[in-house]
């Protein structure tokens, strides 16, 4: 465990002195990777199967997706660094470590994050919501406002590419952008032939299986994003684009959030409180019901936007 | 006995770490980056294997299709870099 | 003993000798990464790491399973691993050469640079 986190500084301030940028986006993936393994360590197997999909296919393919568009080489800035700023930085990262110190021990049961409401999730979150995967339960129904809170948040990224990278009505760039062209190669597109149907059929798997297992609606559109990335990046995004349209992702992205902020509208309607699936039925039916409808609302919002990012991002920047 | 397979895959992962800062071409970066990747998938199995906790090995199955597309990403990235310039 | 304790011991034997076998697989993988002289020579090194390791450990994995199921998803792991890692180093060697790198041969002659593909 050492070692990771060693790798992890040793990384982290490569990234910072490193000009090309084609390397810091290499050394984020293999960051993405370690912290990947760092998790599994920490025996937290959803937050570590979240960083896998998110990490592994999407965040490594937008960044390069991106720096097609802003170049290779850091500009490097004017002003050198001065003392002062050094000595601030320095002064705050002392202060958070001697805060830092005050943390409880990692797996103190007196911690207070293990206090209050933590037993009660995990003594009834069996009888209660009737599903084994815990995680799932405080996500979807425990803790169901924050985690509409972070689905919200996914389609307002989106939001801001929409609105930034211009898409099929905007004007042609200076320097002749053109989309992503497909690749001719025989053997990827073979393979991603092959894979393309079997990351299709994986993410529902994941879906629904995240009432068992680690998955769930994030990592299941994350999954879905991947496959259409792949199918984007092998055959061409104008395929991609004729097969998927963006009017269509866009729509599905709404409905997503939609589904989730309304499903909290109909309890409100059926005489419970903002996202109290008690309005569906007796516990643990109720819940269970509940439980599907939102984690189909988030699979729907972030496989589309996945999608709708990397059709903006890809569609344009040099050939 | 997975302690010290684990133990193996990281000081794989450390080196192949070192080919990445080091390389002198990009292409000997990025073969390290995909070595990583497959050895993360390994470690995760076994990890998972020597907690006892079985349900890791779905996310070796999620690296395993998701880190072909990575690669691919990287690769048509440089392509098109090169054939740009 | 009787049959099943000894197909037992048998099956721990090999699951354990093969991921051992896998991590010296990897570990000789790893070190040729660093000390081979040229890149695509490294690539081979990687492609130690990914064939013979990948199958070596899964299948050890395999074998120490306590739930079939597990061990069908590890041979998964493995079908898949077994397509895709030939195909990135594939996708990345011949984008090396279609970049202009080009094999350091023996006596430092380069071969002339291919016509473009």
């Amino acid at each position: 465990m050492i070692g990771l986190l060693a790798a992890l500084a040793a990384i982290a301030v490569a990234v910072a002195f490193m000009r090309d940028l084609l390397v810091v986006a290499m050394l984020s993936s293999i960051f993405s990777f370690a912290c990947c393994a760092l998790f599994v360590l920490f025996d937290a197997p959803d937050v570590a199967f979240t960083e896998a999909c998110i990490g592994a296919g999407v965040s490594t393919v937008l960044t390069l997706a991106a720096l097609r568009l802003t170049g290779r080489q850091e500009r490097r800035s004017g002003r050198p660094a001065t003392a002062i700023a050094a000595m601030v930085a320095t002064v705050c990262g002392l202060a958070l470590v001697y805060g830092s110190l005050d943390l409880p021990r990692f797996g103190d049961p007196r911690a207070p994050a293990n206090g209050h409401v933590a037993p009660h999730y995990l003594t009834r979150s069996e009888g209660e919501i009737g599903i084994p995967n815990v995680v799932t339960s405080v996500l979807g129904s425990y803790r169901g406002y924050d985690t509409l809170g972070e689905t919200v948040v996914v389609f307002t990224a989106a939001l801001g590419v929409l609105l930034l990278i211009g898409g099929a009505q905007a004007r042609p760039g200076k320097r002749g952008e053109a989309p992503a062209r497909a690749d001719r190669d025989v053997v990827l597109r073979a393979i991603a032939t092959l894979f393309v149907p079997m990351t299709l059929f994986l993410a529902p798997y994941v879906q629904f299986h995240g009432a068992y297992s680690p998955g769930g609606g994030f990592q299941a559109g994350a999954i879905l994003g991947g496959a259409l990335i792949l199918y984007g990046l092998v055959f061409g995004v104008e395929r991609l684009n004729r097969l998927v349209p963006e009017a269509v992702l866009r729509v599905i992205a709404t409905l997503g959030v939609l589904t989730y902020g309304g499903t909290g509208l109909v309890t409100l309607a059926l005489g419970k409180g903002f996202l109290d699936y008690d309005a569906f039925g007796t516990r643990p039916v109720g819940q269970q019901i509940g439980l599907t409808v939102i984690e189909l609302g988030v699979f729907m919002t972030v496989g589309a936007v996945m999608t709708l990012l990397f059709q903006r991002f890809a569609g344009r920047g040099e050939a | 006995m997975f302690y010290g397979a684990a133990i193996a895959l990281f000081a794989c992962f450390a080196l192949a770490l070192i080919r990445a800062f080091a390389g002198p071409s990009v292409f000997d970066r990025v073969l390290a980056l995909n070595m990583i990747g497959t050895k993360t998938i390994l470690l995760i199995a076994v990890l998972g294997f020597a907690t006892d906790r079985y349900d890791f090995i779905d996310i070796a199955l999620v690296y395993a299709v998701l880190n072909l597309i990575g690669t691919v990403a990287l690769l048509r990235f440089l392509t098109a870099d090169k054939e740009a310039s | 003993m009787s049959a099943g304790e000894i197909l037992d011991l048998a099956r721990r034997l090999l699951g354990e000798g093969l991921l051992g076998l896998g991590a010296l697989a990897v570990l000789v993988g790893a070190i040729g990464l660093l000390r081979l002289p040229d890149f695509y020579t490294r690539a081979h090194a990687g492609g130690v790491t990914d064939t013979a390791g990948a199958i070596s450990m899964l299948t050890g994995l395999a074998l120490l399973a306590p739930d079939p199921l597990v061990s069908l998803k590890l041979l998964i792991v493995l079908a898949v691993s077994l397509f895709a890692s030939p195909t990135s180093c594939h996708a990345l060697a011949r984008a090396a050469f279609r970049s202009g790198h080009r094999p350091a041969l023996h006596g430092n002659r380069l071969p002339p640079a291919a016509p473009g593909e």
